[in-house]
């Protein structure tokens, strides 16, 4: 499936038992579009890093560049360069972003990766469920902080 | 690995014949002023596929078309060659489909194809997307091809029209996209590995090097809305024929394709 922008594999980890004081998609406080509080589980970079390219988890290659992870050879041009993105926001805005960024980029075609509710028709196999668990969230959000030019 | 980058340029000339890639958008469009092609974005490879009838693999397709067209079946033992003796009358038809019938409804070149099966040769309907429905219809779009797409948007067409036009802009599935976020906003950017287009289907039904078969207009809507992981609609249901009404008048000015070739 060379064009798809997501394969149609269900993520079993996002089926996994929720850890000890996760909060919920439906849970997640946002202000000024930025959400303050971790998601609960600490963030792994590495691990935020391979969400980042993955295909069939974060997939944001799709959207865009990223010279960090030049190895990988298809980088899209729908959304901004995220070289040097931790120089533009804070650790809380980054995690709003990827939570939900229609809180903060009015009417975006980001997708929400951290909702369970509020899209229509989805595929059976992700109704009720977020793109990325609450870990991979916190990872790709610590991934994103390693990102500085400065 | 670089990805082969389109040549958006490029000139489409089959048999020594023109054939535009790009219009003026027609009015109702507010937020484009040209209309172009999909061959306009894919790789020069891809490209000079579909410049050449020997070349094109489509072709082979439509030959097993044109056997079937002269193939006699169902309790009536006719061909369609029977009733139409020249396949070459069909020019110009596939520019003005959708369209609505004196019923007031909706009719796609499938719908025609297979009335004629039902009720004029006594035979089963063909699948939405099976080989001979796809094979047909694209002999019988290859009749049209460099004519400009034309299809009506008002009238009884009207209603059938802004509901396409609705479900064009709805946004769907968990990723939460609408054709539009794609094909309106961002045709010419990269999505990945794929350039993005407008989305036309003036080249359908279209071979895929993907598949390696003709691929039907309602495949590709259900693909993309699978893509985004969203539930598609039926291939021949009412949203998809009222999409494909929609989609048709985004291309009303460029020219026919059929049998177009993409990745
Ligand atoms: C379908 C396209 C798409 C995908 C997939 C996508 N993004 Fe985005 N992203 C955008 C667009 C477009 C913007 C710009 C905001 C706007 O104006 O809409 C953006 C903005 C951002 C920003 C702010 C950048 C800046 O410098 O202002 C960050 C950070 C970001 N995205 C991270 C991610 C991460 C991390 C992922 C994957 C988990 C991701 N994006 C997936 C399209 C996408
Ligand atoms: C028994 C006669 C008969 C057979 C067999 C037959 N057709 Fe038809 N077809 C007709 C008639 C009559 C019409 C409607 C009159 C018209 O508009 O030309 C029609 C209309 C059509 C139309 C719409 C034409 C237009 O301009 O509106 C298409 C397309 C078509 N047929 C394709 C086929 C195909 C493909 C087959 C074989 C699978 C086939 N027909 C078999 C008699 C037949
Ligand atoms: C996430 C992005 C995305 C969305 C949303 C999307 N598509 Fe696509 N579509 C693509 C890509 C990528 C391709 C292959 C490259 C191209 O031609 O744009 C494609 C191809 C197509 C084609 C084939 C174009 C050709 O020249 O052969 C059509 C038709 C199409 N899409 C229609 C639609 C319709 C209708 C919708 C809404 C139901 C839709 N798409 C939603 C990404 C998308």
């Amino acid at each position: 499936m060379k064009h798809a922008l997501y394969g149609l594999v269900v993520i079993a980890a996002t089926a996994t038992v929720a850890m000890a004081a996760e909060t919920a998609p439906t849970d997640v406080k946002f202000e000024d579009g930025a959400v303050g509080a971790s998601l609960g589980p600490a963030g792994d970079a590495a691990n935020g890093r391979k969400v980042f390219a993955n295909r069939k988890l974060g997939n944001c290659l799709a959207c865009h560049v990223n010279s960090d992870l030049a190895e990988q050879p298809f980088h899209g041009e729908v959304g901004p360069p995220l070289d040097g993105v931790a120089d533009r926001w804070s650790e809380a805005e980054l995690r709003g972003i990827v939570v939900n960024a229609k809180n903060l980029f009015e009417g975006t075609i980001m997708p929400a990766f951290y909702i369970s509710e509020g899209y229509n028709r989805p595929l059976k196999d992700f109704a009720g469920t977020p793109v990325l668990t609450a870990q991979e969230v916190e990872d790709v959000v610590a991934y994103l902080m390693t990102l500085k030019e400065q | 690995a670089g990805v082969a980058t389109a040549d958006e340029s490029a000139e489409l000339s089959i048999e020594g014949k023109t054939i535009p890639t790009r219009a003026e958008a027609p009015a109702y469009l507010e937020n484009i002023d040209e209309v172009i092609s999909g061959w306009v974005y894919r790789s020069d490879e891809t490209q000079t596929l579909q410049a050449d009838d020997f070349d094109n693999p489509a072709f082979v397709f439509v030959d097993t078309g044109a056997d079937l067209f002269a193939e006699a079946d169902g309790s009536a033992g006719k061909s369609c060659k029977d009733c139409h003796e020249n396949v070459e009358d069909f020019a110009g038809l596939t520019t003005t489909l959708p369209r609505v019938n004196e019923a007031g409804e909706l009719e796609t070149l499938t719908d025609l194809v297979n009335e004629c099966r039902t009720e004029r040769m006594g035979a089963e309907p063909w699948k939405y997307s099976g080989t001979q429905m796809t094979a047909v219809t694209a002999l019988i779009g290859l009749q049209s091809r460099g004519m400009p797409v034309n299809v009506a948007v008002d009238g009884p067409a009207a209603p059938f029209w802004e509901k396409g036009k609705e479900l064009y802009y709805t946004r769907v599935g968990q990723l939460d996209l609408a054709c539009a976020n794609c094909h309106e906003d961002n045709y010419g950017n990269m999505i990945r590995a794929d350039r993005l287009s407008q989305g036309q289907i003036n080249g359908f039904p279209t071979y895929r090097l993907k598949n390696a078969k003709l691929n039907s207009v309602h495949g590709r809507f259900k693909g993309c809305m699978t893509n985004v992981r969203a539930t598609p609609y039926k291939e021949g249901s009412d949203e998809f024929e009222a999409l494909e009404l929609y989609v048709a008048s985004r291309g009303n000015g460029l020219a026919i394709e059929t049998p177009s070739v993409r990745n």
